[in-house]
């Protein structure tokens, strides 16, 4: 099993793709790992917050995603 | 009564019309405002804001199309959660909700508030309310096709502002 993780907004531009399934169980150093440099770069932006199962994380850092769960990377919104 | 979507205001006895949706196709957004009114008899005012492509722009600036992009888990339920913070803070008895995801072609409608109170400022400021959070502060990203490349678009200082005008002790 996986976790599924979604690229958002211009994130998936970034990343090439609006998703991607690794292995879990999948932590804050691991994401860094997975999703490649100019992603992981992106991730390090205060603005840019990380969701798992449906909730926005506080404290990105201590992500922890086990089997089944669905990340989703956050840019910030658009204004308009 | 009319209750179309929301949980949330299941719960508790309520008599307002709450209407709050992510559509993918076109809407008409006069005809969500006329079924508030037709909703709510014994409100005094109806304000309704509507957003929507800029249409008659020429020249090689000119967007061509918008595209939104929203998070299923995320975006509705913030929604959702905007309408009840409306309805504790203004004296509403109903409020629409409409924003438009996917992609929308110059002169179609995006966004639709609207909302009914007894006397016009709750339903006037409800409105203000629910636009400053949906631009700043709802989960949406949103790219232009403008000379045939797609940009998106990014965060603008005056939406912040215009947030901050709701908050001004934080």
């Amino acid at each position: 099993m996986a976790v599924t993780i979604h690229f958002l907004g211009p994130l998936r531009d970034v990343a090439g793709t609006e998703s991607q399934s690794v292995e879990a169980p999948l932590d804050w150093a691991g994401l860094l790992s997975v999703v490649g440099a100019d992603v992981a770069q992106q991730l390090t932006d205060e603005r840019v917050n990380v969701a798992c199962q449906g909730k926005v994380l506080t404290d990105k850092s201590r992500l922890l995603a086990t089997d089944g769960d669905e990340i989703a990377l956050l840019p910030p919104v658009s204004g308009g | 009564m009319k209750l179309r979507c929301c949980p949330l205001f299941q719960v508790a006895e309520i008599t307002a019309h709450f209407d709050i949706r992510l559509l993918d196709a076109p809407f008409d957004p006069n005809a969500a405002s006329d079924d508030l009114a037709a909703s709510t008899p014994d409100a005094g005012a109806i304000a309704t804001f509507i957003g929507k492509v800029r249409a008659g722009d020429t020249g090689v600036d000119a967007v061509q199309a918008l595209e939104l992009t929203h998070y299923e888990p995320l975006t509705l339920p913030g929604m959702k959660d905007l309408a009840v913070k409306a309805d504790e803070r203004f004296s509403l008895m109903g409020l629409v909700m409409l924003h438009r995801v996917g992609r929308l072609d110059p002169g179609d409608p995006i966004v639709c508030v609207s909302a009914a109170s007894r006397h016009r400022r709750d339903a006037i400021e409800a409105v203000d309310f629910c636009m400053d959070h949906l631009k700043s502060a709802a989960w949406f990203w949103k790219r232009e096709l403008r000379g045939g490349n797609w940009n998106w678009i990014e965060p603008r200082e005056a939406d912040h502002a215009d947030l901050a005008r709701w908050n001004p002790s934080a």
